[in-house]
């Protein structure tokens, strides 16, 4: 049973057993545009909640992403450097970023779930 | 600036209409994409055909002794044949570039037609004013609209409204019919792409861009497009490739000086710009893998030196690889030459290449 959490920089997280799932949403994925090239965090390195974990280039512009909690960085999704338009066209499965192990139950829980990030969203 | 007034375009609620997401650009309210996407608008443009509202622009005609128009500019004026438009650089004193611009001698008009770039217009306006002195008398035409239909399809869409347009070659101008309305047609544009550029009244505007986006072949397109276009095509914006730092020599924009004022040096800085040793030069660049440097990237020598600034990157969706150019100093300017681009604090292999990234494809 997984459960996804939303921040307020418009990251995904999922925790599936001990491992997060990290991505950017359908809203990031749009307001982003066309991605052209994803900067992945090594697998090994060691990331902070709110912490510069990846970068993502549009053809407008390049944005961080940040880590929604904080872990160890076990596999960064290396299908996004040939395909990097998956972010755009499966922002919440197939164009995930990396994976974490490590994550604070108590960070996860204290960020945003689906029916806040929907709320939060729709003020925006 | 949150609270400043931005301006719209006759074509504003066409914009809002074809789902165009509106951004502030040079004091305007402008779509910097529609729907499919600024590497789809990109794409279609280079295949088939793109309309874009450039209604922003500046543009102005000319009065009276218009060969006065040298003293801004070290263009040749005076000899421009009629039916025929030119780039020309607006200079300051300190004979930096203060503007880039087009001007047109329509045939059998004794008035000059101007455009310049939207950011400047008002200033370009008051200075060309201002060093004219009565001698030459310029109208600001803030009314008028201005659209580009770019792209190999461009010619034969805008035949379909205007017939015998596409008899102009590149950088000839005319006025013309255009889906009824009256308007100036210039064989030119800002991609790279064959296509023409078409001033008309505002009142007229939507209608006429209704009508050429009637046209399969034809797509709008935002402002992100425009800029990756016209960065594929090599071609400066002024703002950021240059500006009043930078100088025609320095920026490789000799050819727009004509030979008559090259040999006269009647224009500032002349013997400075035409001295033969830059400071620095404008080149374009080419990077391995994907990730683009952006505007303001430090470039590097190979001993890790600081050798100049990115002034323009992004990505080039035709080549499919990211693509820029800035300024390097002169030694390190030769095609070929290995450098690196500083992207969040690490060195991006990267080497001088020759520009235009795409070639360009004008009707000549």
């Amino acid at each position: 049973m997984s459960e996804v959490r939303y921040t307020d920089q418009h990251e995904w997280i999922r925790l599936d057993g001990d491992t997060a799932t990290i991505g950017i949403t359908k809203y990031a994925a749009e307001s982003l545009g066309d991605v052209v090239f994803v900067e992945l965090p090594a697998a090994g390195k060691a990331v902070t909640a709110g912490g510069e974990a990846a970068v993502v280039e549009s053809v407008k512009a390049a944005s961080d992403i940040y880590a929604p909690a904080g872990g160890t960085v076990v596999e960064a999704n290396s299908a996004l450097e040939a395909a990097p338009s998956k972010v755009n066209e499966d922002p919440e499965g197939e164009g995930w970023f990396f994976k974490l192990k490590g994550v604070s139950k108590d960070e996860f829980a204290e960020l945003m779930d689906e029916a806040a990030y929907k709320t939060f969203v729709d003020g925006l | 600036m949150t609270d400043e007034i931005l301006r719209r375009t006759p074509l504003y609620a066409l914009h809002l209409e074809l789902g165009g997401k509106m951004v502030p650009f040079a004091g305007y309210e402008m779509p910097v994409q529609y729907p499919a996407g600024i590497l789809k608008e990109h794409l279609h443009t280079r295949e088939k055909a793109g309309l874009f509202d450039v209604s922003h622009m500046g543009q102005a005609f000319l009065a009276g002794d218009t060969a006065a128009l040298e003293r801004v500019t070290p263009a040749e004026v005076a000899g421009l044949k009629e039916g025929m438009q030119r780039y020309g650089l607006l200079l300051t004193d300190q004979g930096t570039i203060k503007d880039d611009f087009m001007f047109s001698r329509l045939a059998g008009e004794a008035e000059l037609y101007l455009v310049v770039n939207a950011g400047t217009k008002e200033a370009d306006f008051a200075f060309i004013a201002d060093r004219l002195n009565g001698a030459a008398t310029l109208t600001p035409r803030f009314d008028r609209a201005l659209l580009a239909l770019q792209g190999p399809a461009a010619a034969a869409a805008l035949e379909r409204h205007s017939p015998g347009i596409s008899a102009l070659t590149f950088m000839q101008v005319k006025r013309a019919t255009v889906a009824g309305a009256p308007a100036i047609v210039s064989r030119t544009g800002y991609t790279g792409e064959d296509g023409f550029e078409i001033s008309l009244a505002g009142a007229d505007a939507d209608r006429v861009a209704r009508a050429l986006l009637g046209e399969a072949e034809v797509m709008p397109i935002g402002l992100g497009a425009r800029d990756s276009l016209r960065l594929e095509a090599g071609l400066c914006l002024y703002g950021h490739d240059i500006d009043e730092t930078t100088d025609p020599a320095q920026a490789a924009l000799l050819w727009s000086i004509g030979k008559r004022r090259k040999e006269a040096r009647d224009f500032p800085a002349a013997e400075k710009i035409l001295g033969g040793a830059p400071t620095r030069k404008r080149v374009g660049i080419r990077t391995e893998g994907r990730a683009p440097a952006r505007e303001g990237a430090e470039i590097a020598d190979k001993s890790g030196r600081i050798i100049g600034i990115v002034t323009s990157g992004g990505f080039g969706p035709s080549l499919n690889a990211p693509v820029a150019m800035g300024y390097v100093e002169p030694a390190c300017a030769a095609i070929g030459t290995p450098v690196d681009l500083m992207v969040r604090g690490k060195p991006l292999p990267a080497a001088i290449a020759p520009m235009p990234f795409v070639p360009h494809t004008y009707r000549r």
